[in-house]
C-alpha cells in the first residue's frame, strides 16, 4: 500500500486518502506557442520507469495538492514536497541521486 | 520451419507412437544481422501484427522479440473478454474487423484458440448509463456491429444468478452483444508465434531492447541484449512500456502506465454461461471453462511498471459485484494478479507513424486490447506495408495535436 506524507498537514497518508494528478513540473505553454510545444505540454508525457516526479491530492485530508518523487519501478517512495516548488529540491534531487546513481537528473 | 498440421488424425498417430512425435510449436532461433521488419514485442498484437505482415503481404524476413517469455504481459494477464459494441464509428470498425477474425482465428491458424461467443452484457444500473448504452446501440445498428438492448427481464433469463432488484444499483436492462465472448488467451498467442514460425519468421525470446539505432532521422536498428539487430522497418508494439521504447527513438507519446488488476474465484460449477459487465460499479465478470469466475476491474490512478496493483481496488470491485452477484460472496479468491496497461487521454488506442522515418507505434490499448489483437495486428500490418491503412487513419498519434479524439472514455474507460 502506497503511503505519502502530506508535506502540509504532515498526515503519512495511505493512498485511499489520496488522489494521483499525475506529472508534475509540466511547463504550461499557451497562446502564441507552436503546436508543438502545446502538444508536448497538453498529452506528452514522460512516462518514465524509474524515478518520476508527480502530483497528489490529500483528497480525503487537508485537501491540498503536493508534489511527490517516486519510483515507478519499484514502487519506492522518495520524498514529497509543496506545490509551489517550481522544481525538486536540492536535498531531495541529492537523496535520488545517491540510491539510484545511474537517474540522469531532473530535466 | 515447416508445421506439422494439428487434426483429430494427427493426435491418432501421436497416439499409435506414445505421443513422442509432437514438434516444437514454434523455433527459438538466435537473431540475424538484419531484417526487413523487427517487431518488438511478442505479445498478441505484435505477434498478430508479424503473421499478417507474411499472411497479407508475403513479407516474411521478420523477427519479433521479446524482452520476457511469449504473452506473458498483458496478453497473459486480461480478462479474455472479446466485443466490439464501441460508440465511435473508428473503434467499431477496427474492433468489429478483430472479432469477426476470432470467429475463424483457430481455422486460420490451426490451433484452437477456444472463441466462444457467449454473449457479452453490459448492464445498465443508472438512467444516464441506459441513455448511454441505447446510444451505442443506435450507433453499433449503423456501424454494422450487431448490439442491442434488453430488458431486466431477458437479463435475468440469461443470468440467473444475477440480483437485478438493486438495492443501490438495480439492473434497468443490458446492451447485449450476442456474438461477443471470450477467448483463450494464451493460445492467442500460441497460435500466432506457431504459425509466424511457419513462415518463417524468427521469434525471439529472452531479447530485451536496450536502444533503438536511427540514421538521419530513419531507423536502421535496434540494440539488443542479444546484440545489435539491423532492420529497415521497426514496429514498436509493447503496450505498458511504450513510452520507455519511444524514449529511446527521441520522441514522447501521449500514455501513462498504470496497474490494472484481474482475480479469479475458486472453480465453481457451470452457474453463468455469458459476460456481465457493470460499468457504474466497476467489475466484470465471466466463467472461465475450469469453472473459475474470472474477475476485473479499474485501474490504479499512479504511474507504475511494477505488474503489481493497490488492494484497495480489489476490494472495491468484488464489493461492487457482491451487490450484482450475491451468490459469489462465499466463493475463496484463487489468484489475483496485475499488469501494466497504457492509457491515453481518449481511451483510444495508438496505431501510428512515428517522428522517425521507419518506426511505427501499436500501444494504448489501455485496459482493452485483448479483444482487437486480430484487427490491431491486420491493421498495424497494413500500415507497416503500405504506409496507410483505412482501419489505422484515425488512431495517429497525432490526434490528439490536431483535436481530433476518438472519446471512447464513457464506452470503454473502465471495464472491458
Amino acid at each position: 500500500m502506497l503511503t505519502l506524507e502530506c508535506p502540509y498537514c504532515g498526515v503519512k497518508a495511505e493512498e485511499t486518502e489520496l488522489q494521483a494528478g499525475g506529472e508534475a513540473h509540466l511547463k504550461r505553454y499557451g497562446p502564441g506557442s507552436t503546436d508543438e510545444e502545446f502538444d508536448g505540454y497538453m498529452f506528452s508525457r514522460k512516462n518514465p520507469k524509474g524515478v518520476h516526479f508527480e502530483r497528489w491530492r490529500h483528497a480525503y485530508g487537508c485537501g491540498k495538492w503536493f508534489l511527490a518523487a517516486r519510483c515507478t519501478a519499484t514502487l519506492e517512495v522518495f520524498g514529497t514536497y509543496p506545490a509551489q516548488s517550481t522544481e525538486p529540491p536540492a536535498d531531495l534531487q541529492a537523496k535520488i541521486k545517491a540510491k539510484r546513481p545511474n537517474w540522469e537528473g531532473y530535466k | 520451419m515447416a508445421m506439422k498440421r494439428y487434426s483429430a488424425f494427427a493426435i491418432a498417430r501421436q497416439a499409435m507412437n506414445y505421443h513422442l512425435g509432437w514438434e516444437r510449436a514454434w523455433a527459438a532461433p538466435q537473431p540475424k544481422k538484419k531484417y526487413d521488419v523487427i517487431i518488438v514485442g511478442a505479445g498478441g498484437h505484435g505477434l498478430a501484427t508479424a503473421y499478417y505482415l507474411g499472411k497479407n503481404f508475403g513479407i516474411t524476413n521478420v523477427a519479433i522479440i521479446e524482452k520476457g517469455w511469449l504473452g506473458g504481459g498483458n496478453t497473459g494477464r486480461n480478462t479474455t473478454i472479446i466485443r466490439s459494441n464501441y460508440l465511435q464509428d473508428p473503434s467499431a470498425a477496427i474492433y468489429e474487423k478483430a472479432r469477426s477474425l476470432y470467429e475463424t482465428m483457430s481455422q486460420d491458424l490451426n490451433y484452437n484458440v477456444m472463441f466462444s461467443p457467449r454473449g457479452l452484457l453490459m448492464l445498465g444500473q443508472t438512467e444516464h448509463e441506459v441513455r448511454g448504452y441505447k446510444r451505442t446501440v443506435y450507433a453499433n445498428n449503423l456501424q454494422g456491429v450487431e448490439t442491442r438492448w434488453i430488458g431486466p427481464d431477458e437479463v435475468k433469463k440469461l443470468v440467473p444468478i444475477i440480483n437485478i432488484e438493486g438495492p443501490r444499483y438495480p439492473v434497468l436492462g443490458a446492451l447485449y452483444q450476442e456474438r461477443g465472448g471470450t477467448a483463450r488467451h494464451d493460445a492467442v498467442a500460441w497460435g500466432y508465434a506457431r504459425a509466424c514460425s511457419a513462415m518463417g519468421m524468427d521469434v525471439i525470446q529472452q531479447c530485451e531492447v536496450t536502444g533503438v539505432t536511427t540514421e538521419g532521422g530513419k531507423v536502421t536498428g535496434v540494440e539488443t541484449s542479444k546484440g545489435a539487430i539491423g532492420c529497415d522497418k521497426l514496429g514498436m508494439v509493447v503496450a505498458g512500456h511504450a513510452s520507455v521504447l519511444a524514449e529511446m527513438a527521441g520522441f514522447r507519446l501521449p500514455i501513462e502506465s498504470l496497474a490494472l488488476q484481474a482475480m479469479v474465484s475458486e472453480p465453481i460449477k457451470p452457474c453463468m454461461d455469458v459476460v456481465v459487465m457493470a460499468n457504474t460499479v466497476h467489475g466484470y465478470m465471466s466463467q472461465s471453462d475450469k469453472g473459475e469466475m474470472v474477475i476485473g476491474g479499474g485501474t490504479d490512478g499512479f504511474n507504475n511498471y511494477t505488474q503489481r496493483g493497490s488492494f484497495h481496488h480489489i476490494e472495491e470491485t468484488v464489493r461492487a459485484l457482491i451487490e450484482t452477484f450475491p451468490m459469489i460472496s462465499r466463493l475463496k479468491q484463487l489468484r489475483q494478479w496485475g499488469g501494466i496497461v497504457d492509457m491515453t487521454g481518449d481511451r483510444s488506442p495508438i496505431l501510428s507513424k512515428t517522428p522517425v522515418e521507419g518506426i511505427f507505434v501499436n500501444c494504448g490499448w489501455g485496459t482493452g486490447g485483448f479483444k482487437a489483437i486480430p484487427g490491431s495486428g491486420w491493421a498495424m500490418a497494413e500500415l507497416m506495408a503500405r504506409g496507410h491503412s483505412p482501419l489505422t487513419e484515425e488512431f495517429s498519434m497525432y490526434r490528439f495535436r490536431e483535436g481530433k479524439f476518438i472519446d471512447e472514455s464513457v464506452a470503454a474507460g473502465v471495464a472491458h
